[in-house]
């Protein structure tokens, strides 16, 4: 994750408590996290949107072996998640039994916690997606 | 753009190194291609290092200047490459265009990782720097994590059963046993493989490459040096092509296919004027058992779907269709990361040259060698043919 940086972690928050991307004009394709060009047609113009809030899990693994920082949160699932706004993007599913997950299952956005950077350190936070 | 040679291979097991350092790895490996070469260390004129993770790992940065300093050649071009997983086949491409540019007519192309002076948190950590760290890091993705979402897709969308994809840790296994630089020389069976510990689900521990130490390094030149220094002509880089994708999984259109070893590759066929049936020789970036699969499909060999069928009906063998990862591939042979590309160029010159011992494919004209950073962000598509 690099250094620990509250000014890193800040200019994020924005679009990491909540669910703001971007739409391109010219082709329609939006995007988590915004972007300036689009990767789909190339165009600049695009405008910050509001994501849907809900979608469905494409694929879904449980993380065992986890990167430095994580080890108290283990086992915990990260999911490809596909918006019902076409947007899609990478996170955690929370408030589930691993074992209960499927492909394709309906989840909503929800605020929590991910991890405290440490004793003294940034609690950070973001969007997480629990079944509907 | 000129002509450009492969004249000397060196390498370093792989495994964990507890006596060596890195700068000790990268100079035993560039030194044994020099003497392999039969050129001196003041032949060199630029080096190019092949690394991801020595600044995280080591704290090391600046191993150009590094390299050069411990070869005993200070005033050489040289440079780290990085492209996560991918550096090595990175560097490799960028000493071709030394090269074949012109400027150069002598460069070594190398690689080198460092991974055992870390925990396995902290080589975690280190992976997924291959990926987004402001919105996939976050989340506390893992590399093998990333791939295990592709693995069950990939299962999925064609109906595939996990045997039938696990069979490539076996295959690897089989021909790592046979290969004495390889960190893993001995077989495995399925059994084995699908009993062995979950790292993310669908992908146990036998499906994935291990961590380990290692080098390689290629002596790369052009037919003015060859003649300077009355060299032998064996095997000549016809194509090295380098393609990006997205970075991470989220903004590709289908989780199965990298669409940078499509494009890469049928750039390097075109430049070349080959096809994949004249292909006798190939390494591909086998991270996961599923990329594998994923990497005999998109390189032209199977169609989508289907590049388990290939492993099954013993096609990927030394005396099959399509003889690939002879050497144990990333899964058994070893993956130090930024060296893996190096490696991988070295074999296929061995095959070439017909030094490749109990791995040799018989009279090879064609080798091709993918070296994959990050989850296909970076695919790195290398041609070598053996010149009479």
């Amino acid at each position: 994750m690099g250094v620990e940086s509250v000014p890193r972690y800040w200019r994020e928050r924005r679009y990491r408590y909540r669910l703001i991307g971007s739409e391109c004009k010219k082709c329609g394709r939006r995007y988590y996290p915004p972007r300036k060009v689009c990767l789909n047609c190339g165009s600049r113009e695009l405008t910050e949107v509001k994501l849907a809030e809900t979608g469905r899990v494409l694929s879904y693994t449980t993380i065992r072996v986890p990167p430095r920082g994580f080890h108290e949160y283990v086992p915990y699932v990260i999911a490809l998640i596909e918006l019902d706004d076409g947007t899609k993007l990478l996170s955690q599913l929370t408030d589930v039994n691993p074992e209960e997950i499927k492909t394709g299952i309906r989840v909503v956005a929800t605020f929590r916690k991910v991890r405290e950077q440490s004793e003294d350190g940034i609690i950070q936070y973001g969007i997480k997606f629990k079944p509907i | 753009m000129r002509r450009v040679f492969v004249v000397g291979t060196g390498l370093t097991r792989i495994g964990e190194h507890w006596d060596k350092s890195l700068r000790d790895l990268i100079t035993e490996a560039i030194l044994m291609a020099i003497d392999d070469a039969s050129i001196s260390t003041k032949d060199i004129e630029a080096i190019y290092v092949g690394n991801m993770s020595s600044g995280y790992l080591q704290g090391q940065e600046h191993l150009g200047s590094l390299v050069a300093t411990w070869l005993g050649v200070p005033g050489v071009a040289a440079c780290k490459v990085e492209a996560a997983c991918g550096s090595g086949g990175a560097a490799f491409h960028q000493a071709y265009l030394a090269v074949a540019s012109g400027l150069y007519d002598c460069v070594v192309a190398s690689g080198v990782e460092k991974m055992t002076d870390a925990i396995t948190s902290d080589v975690t950590s280190a992976l997924i720097m291959a990926d987004d760290q402001e919105y996939v890091a976050y989340m506390g993705a893992t590399f093998v994590g990333l791939n295990a979402l592709v693995y069950r897709y990939y299962m999925e969308k064609y109906n595939v059963r996990q045997e039938k994809i696990a069979a490539f840790s076996v295959h690897c296994h089989k021909y790592a046993k046979l290969n004495p630089y390889a960190q893993f020389r001995r077989e495995v069976t399925l059994e084995e493989v699908l009993n062995s510990p979950m790292v993310a689900d669908p992908i146990h521990l036998l499906e994935a490459a291990p961590i380990g130490d290692g080098a390689a390094a290629v002596i790369l030149c052009s037919e003015n040096f060859i003649n300077r220094l009355k060299l032998k002509r064996e095997v000549e880089v016809i194509a090295s092509t380098l393609a990006t994708d997205s970075i991470s999984l989220y903004d590709r259109e289908d989780l199965t296919t990298l669409k940078a070893t499509r494009v890469a590759v049928e750039k390097a066929y075109k430049i070349a004027k080959v096809s994949p049936r004249d292909v006798d020789v190939l390494e591909v970036h086998d991270a996961f058992s599923i990329l594998g699969v994923i990497h005999l499909e998109d390189l032209g060999f199977a169609r989508k779907g289907e590049g388990w069928k290939l492993i099954e009906d013993g096609e990927v063998e030394v005396d099959g269709k399509i003889p690939t990862n002879l050497f144990g591939g990333l899964k058994a042979r070893g993956h130090p990361i930024g060296a893996t590309g190096i490696y991988q160029v070295v074999e296929i010159t061995r095959q070439l040259q017909g030094r490749a011992g109990k791995c040799q494919v018989s009279d090879p004209e064609l080798g091709l060698a993918q070296s994959v950073g990050g989850v296909g962000g970076t695919v790195v598509i290398n041609l070598l043919k053996r010149v009479r």
